[in-house]
C-alpha cells in the first residue's frame, strides 16, 4: 500500500504517464482514500497553473528597439 | 492578475500565419515573439552562463540567428522548438568557453537527487500526514495565489531554483512545452526531465504552501 509520503514523490511520474498499470491503480486507490494527498495533487496543480499565468517578464525598451532595427535592415526571408 | 499575452501567431493562431508574418519580416509579429518569448530566453540562458549581462548577450545573439534562420527553417519542429534549441547551442557553447565551474552536465546528474518534495517532518513515521497540507481551492480560493505578493513569492522561488530545474520548470510549465520537446532541447532523459520537473514543481509548492500559511504576507 503506498504512504502518503510516497505519493509525493510520485506525483510527477503519474502527471507525466509514465507510471505502470498496477502503480497507477494504487495512486488512484490511495487518492480515492485520501484526502491530504487529494488536497497535495490540487495544490501542486494549482501552483503549474499559476507558473503558466506568469506574467512575462517586460523587454527592456532599448533591446527591443535594437532588434526591431536590425529588422528593419534585413530583406524578407525565403 | 493581467490578461494572458496576445498570442504572436496570426488571427486563427496558427503557427504557419506566425512564420509567414515573420518570414515577411512583419514588425508587430517580431515585437510580440520578442514580448512573449524573451523572459523565458534570458532565464534559459542563466542556466548555462555566468552572469545576466552575458545571457542577455546570448538572448540578442539567438533573435539574429532567427531572423537569419526563418528560411531555411523547415518546420519539423514547432517554431518554439527550433527557438529554445537555437538558444540551447549558443549558450552551451557559451558556457564551455566560459569554463563555468556548473557545466552543463549538471543536467544529466540532477542536483540533489534525494531531496525529498515534502519535508519529511510533516509525515509520521507510517507515512501518513502529521501536518497535511490544506485545500487551496476550497478553503482558499485560488484568486490568493494570483495577488501581486503570491506572483512575487512565485517569481522569487523560480529564481531560488537551481538552474536545471529552472530550465526545465519555464520550458514545461510557462513556455508550454511537452516532455519529449524538452529532452530534445537540453539533449536529457526523460527520467533525467521528469525528476527536474518533480523538484521544481515540488518547491514552488512548498513556497506559495509556506506564503499562504503566513498569510499571503511577502515571502
Amino acid at each position: 500500500m503506498l504512504t502518503c509520503q510516497e505519493l509525493t514523490e510520485l506525483v510527477t511520474e503519474y502527471a507525466e504517464g509514465r507510471m505502470g498499470p498496477w502503480r497507477r491503480i494504487e495512486f488512484w486507490m490511495h487518492l480515492g482514500m485520501c484526502k491530504h494527498c487529494r488536497a497535495y495533487v490540487s495544490q501542486l496543480r494549482a501552483t503549474v497553473r499559476a507558473v503558466g499565468a506568469l506574467p512575462p517578464e517586460p523587454v527592456p525598451p532599448e533591446v527591443k528597439d535594437e532588434l526591431l532595427e536590425r529588422l528593419r535592415h534585413m530583406r524578407p526571408a525565403r | 492578475m493581467s490578461d494572458p499575452p496576445p498570442s504572436a501567431a496570426g488571427p486563427d493562431g496558427s503557427e504557419a500565419e506566425l512564420l509567414r508574418r515573420l518570414r515577411a519580416r512583419d514588425e508587430a509579429a517580431f515585437a510580440q515573439v520578442i514580448d512573449r518569448h524573451h523572459g523565458s530566453l534570458l532565464r534559459f540562458a542563466l542556466g548555462f552562463v555566468r552572469s545576466r549581462a552575458v545571457a542577455e548577450e546570448v538572448v540578442q545573439e539567438t533573435w539574429l540567428a532567427v531572423l537569419d534562420g526563418l528560411g531555411s527553417f523547415e518546420g519539423r519542429s514547432s517554431f518554439k522548438t527550433w527557438l529554445f534549441r537555437i538558444l540551447a547551442n549558443r549558450a552551451k557553447t557559451r558556457g564551455a568557453r566560459e569554463q563555468r565551474s556548473v557545466p552543463f552536465s549538471a543536467f544529466a546528474d540532477p542536483a540533489e537527487p534525494d531531496a525529498p518534495a515534502v519535508d519529511p517532518s510533516r509525515f509520521r513515521p507510517d507515512g501518513g500526514w502529521a501536518a497535511p497540507p490544506e485545500r487551496w481551492d476550497a478553503d482558499t480560493p485560488e484568486r490568493r495565489l494570483q495577488t501581486r505578493e503570491a506572483l512575487r513569492c512565485l517569481e522569487e522561488a523560480l529564481e531560488s531554483l537551481a538552474p536545471a530545474q529552472r530550465t526545465v520548470l519555464t520550458l514545461r510549465d510557462i513556455e508550454g512545452l511537452d516532455s519529449a520537446e524538452v529532452c530534445n532541447i537540453l539533449e536529457i532523459t526523460e527520467t533525467n526531465q521528469r525528476v527536474l520537473l518533480h523538484r521544481a514543481r515540488s518547491r514552488l509548492r512548498a513556497a506559495l504552501e509556506a506564503h499562504l500559511a503566513a498569510g499571503g504576507s511577502p515571502c
